[in-house]
């Protein structure tokens, strides 16, 4: 995709570095998008529950995809004025300094090899320890007990880290590395959102942690230095010579930055194959009951800006079950046409406990269950019944969330694949009892990436002047009779309830 | 090469009576034009009813071309249409800085698939699954001059302003012109003050699919003596023909 561009326009470009493909897109100053380039990766599977990506082979992309995304504008590398990263999180490398070559494939965030670590850590009762320094509890998401992994398994990686000639980062510590000189003076650096992911990071002080480091067995020499979200920290040698690496992100984070989520109580949902939610908490760090996690929203200057993250493991890819495992319909977008072919859900809830329930249950025994089954049912109430799962799992995150004290969320801005299905948003604007927003572009991630770098070059003189280039592209207002809602939630509520314990230990 | 499926060589022969007869054909009439015997030329014709792609008069029995035939067409799902559309109608509105919308034929009317507000913070209500009328809004024109088939005159044409087209005459000449230059316009023909410009999307086969279209406060999109802004119009056709390739692309 292209888009006009006058010559000797200053762009701002941006890496979308994700779990199925790496992309380069290019912003203007009014945050237009006027390229992309992408290359798809691929996924290794070399055992059940491990998937892991090779970091060369992302490396690789990123050299293709940059120069791809600038000719299509038709510019050359002195138009763009800075590089900023977003990132899949928690993916973990680690690779000789001396070589550029990693000791292993990178172990994505989907691998779930750690378990046998984490129950460990929780058996042990070190819950608390993670969870009041790092604001994580122990699970198999967190790029810390990975790393622990690594050391462990790989031949020489622990020698390798304890003689600093092996190093370890995120995806954007890793390509910050590459893109500034790898071996010839890389600089070796990450970003407190993405560090705030690693279960290693205390999320007061901003700084690696002695007692986790400690706990984890991982060697301080081998850690990236923490920076701010954006800063320069490097200017790229080869692809894009000379153009500053000034801005990283988790993609959640970065989302919620492109978003211009910049005040307390703001807060957007990315709807993908899972959905995530981040409010805005300000300075504040946000407990974490309900299995919410607090976690560093961004860090533009001195003053973190917090966040409180929950995420829904089944959105998107319930949709896609319905599709390619149920066959009902032959495009994800044809979810919406089945769906208004019936005024409602007919007494029929979808539960996608697929692998248990997260936060804010907490259930890893339930299961999956379609409830309210009769012979009045047809496909029609199970596609509203499957969009209608994810809009009240919206609800229960967004509850849990202002049941923290702070700010409560009064609407929501939303972005991802799924805000093309408008039946859908309007539920949930419905159930949420709050205005849903989607802004024109549904890049969020790369513009996010492209602000934080943009602002640290100057681009852009600070973060209330990116708020005039949000744009709403479509509103959804709540419209339901709150009897009618208070009654829905409660079926939905009794639909849960039957999903619970359902998997018998060892199964 | 394949060899000719006869049944569907025979099907396709019913349908070209059918069509060109001017008038509703009996059974007898089918089989002794296609010179076959009657259970077969029955089987085939009352497939082709079954499909609905032929009808059958209940009071006569005599068969005509069925309504599926106006829909083949417009085979496109909508909410497909939208989802292949909605990163070029953001682009469309941010390069324009105008509303977007997509309208297909519906019954009656042109129906919104898809709806991108004007990006400049004013209140917008989505108006996605409105039906909004042929002869008024540059959607429907465009659907009336480029998709004859799936999109039908209105009998009765409704004055919704003083700029609305409500003659059949009148419309005729409209259509004519929307026709030669490839776009349609209504300059506050449906509400006085919002001014619509549109164009065909195409699939496969050069078969209009959809309207798509922008509106603004009449000025912005229409300049003095009512001529239309060349820059939205390119934008437009831009559009829409990044749109029609997504679809060829993808299908």
């Amino acid at each position: 995709m292209s888009g006009a561009v006058a010559q000797g326009e200053r762009v701002v470009a941006a890496i979308d570095q994700g779990t199925t493909s790496t992309r380069c897109l290019l912003f203007t100053h009014s945050g237009r998008m006027v390229a992309v380039a992408q290359r798809e990766h691929r996924q290794h599977y070399p055992r059940p529950g491990l998937v892991e990506h090779d970091a060369l082979e992302i490396w690789r992309n990123v050299r293709r995809v940059v120069p791809a995304a600038l000719r299509r504008a038709g510019l050359e590398p002195s138009n763009v004025v800075a590089l900023g990263i977003a990132n899949q999180r928690e993916t973990t490398v680690v690779w000789n300094r001396h070589t550029g070559i990693p000791l292993a494939r990178a172990i994505t965030w989907q691998d779930t090899r750690t378990d046998a670590i984490v129950e460990r850590l929780v058996s042990d009762g070190q819950t608390g320890l993670y969870a009041g320094i790092s604001g994580l509890g122990p699970a198999t998401y967190f790029a810390g007990p990975r790393l622990q992994w690594l050391l462990d398994h790989v031949p020489g990686a622990r020698e390798g880290a304890l003689s600093g000639d092996v190093v370890f980062g995120t995806i954007e510590t890793w390509l910050i590395w590459q893109l500034t000189g790898g071996p010839d003076g890389g600089r070796h650096v990450t970003d407190v959102t993405n560090a705030s992911r690693t279960m290693l990071m205390d999320l007061r002080t901003l700084q690696w942690s002695d007692e986790l480091l400690t706990a984890l067995r991982v060697p301080r020499r081998m850690l990236p230095e923490i920076r701010s979200n954006s800063e320069v920290y490097g200017h790229c040698t080869g692809v894009l010579d000379g153009v500053p690496v000034a801005g990283a992100l988790g993609d959640q984070q970065a989302a919620l930055v492109g978003q211009t989520c910049f005040a307390p109580g703001e807060a957007k949902c990315t709807y993908g194959t899972g959905g995530f939610l981040l409010k805005n908490t300000g300075s504040r760090i946000a407990g974490s009951e309900d299995g919410l996690i607090p976690t560093v929203g961004y860090l533009f200057g001195d003053d973190p800006v917090y966040a409180l993250e929950g995420s829904i493991a089944m959105t998107g890819s319930l949709v896609q079950w319905f599709r390619d495992a149920l066959g009902m319909i032959s495009t994800a977008a044809q979810i919406e046409t089945l769906a208004m072919t019936v005024p409602d859900n007919g007494g029929c809830y979808v539960v996608p406990a697929f692998s248990g329930l997260y936060a804010p249950r907490w259930h890893p025994d339930a299961r999956g269950v379609i409830v309210g089954l009769t012979s009045y049912i047809h496909r029609g109430h199970l596609a509203r019944a499957v969009l209608e799962a994810t809009a009240w799992q919206t609800r229960e995150v967004l509850d849990a969330m202002n049941r923290d004290s702070g700010l409560p969320v009064t609407r929501l801005k939303v972005d991802g694949g799924m805000t093309a299905n408008h039946l859908l948003m309007q539920f949930v604007a419905d159930v949420l009892d709050v205005p849903v927003e989607r802004p024109l572009g549904s890049e969020a991630v790369s513009l996010g990436a492209a602000y934080a770098a943009g602002l640290a070059v100057g681009y852009w003189p600070d973060p209330e002047v990116l708020r005039r280039n949000w744009h709403r592209a479509a509103a959804w207002e709540p419209d339901m009779d709150p009897r009618l809602r208070r009654s829905e939630h409660e079926n939905w509520g009794r639909a849960v309830d039957r999903s619970f314990g359902w998997a018998r230990p060892g199964s | 090469m394949a060899k000719p499926i006869q049944s569907i060589e025979r099907a396709a022969a019913v349908l070209r009576l059918l069509g060109g007869a001017g008038r509703p054909l009996a059974l007898a009439e089918l089989a002794a034009a296609l010179d076959l015997p009657r259970p077969t030329a029955h089987g085939i014709v009352r497939t082709l009813c079954d499909e609905d792609l032929a009808g059958q008069d209940p009071s006569t029995g005599r068969y005509h071309l069925g309504d599926g035939l106006t829909r083949l067409g417009s085979a496109w799902d909508r909410h497909d249409l939208r989802s292949r559309a909605m990163n070029w109608a953001d682009a469309l509105a941010a390069t324009t800085g105008c509303a977007v919308f997509l309208g297909v034929p519906e019954d009656r009317g042109v129906g919104l698939v898809h709806h991108v507000f004007r990006p400049d913070g004013t209140p917008q209500r989505l108006r996605t699954n409105a039906v909004q009328p042929l002869h008024a809004t540059a959607w429907g024109l465009c659907l009336l001059a480029f998709a004859p088939v799936a999109a039908r005159p209105p009998q009765e044409m409704e004055r919704y302003t003083r700029r609305t087209v409500t003659t059949a005459a009148a419309l005729a000449d409209v259509l004519a012109e929307t026709r030669r230059r490839g776009w349609a316009a209504d300059a506050g023909g449906y509400e006085p003050d919002v001014g619509r410009v549109a164009v065909p999307v195409r699939s496969g086969g050069g078969l209009t699919v959809a309207a798509l279209g922008i509106g603004a406060p009449l000025e912005e999109l229409f300049g003095p003596g009512g001529r239309v802004r060349p820059d939205p119009l390119a934008a437009l056709t831009s559009a829409a023909g990044e749109i029609a390739a997504s679809l060829e692309a993808e299908r």
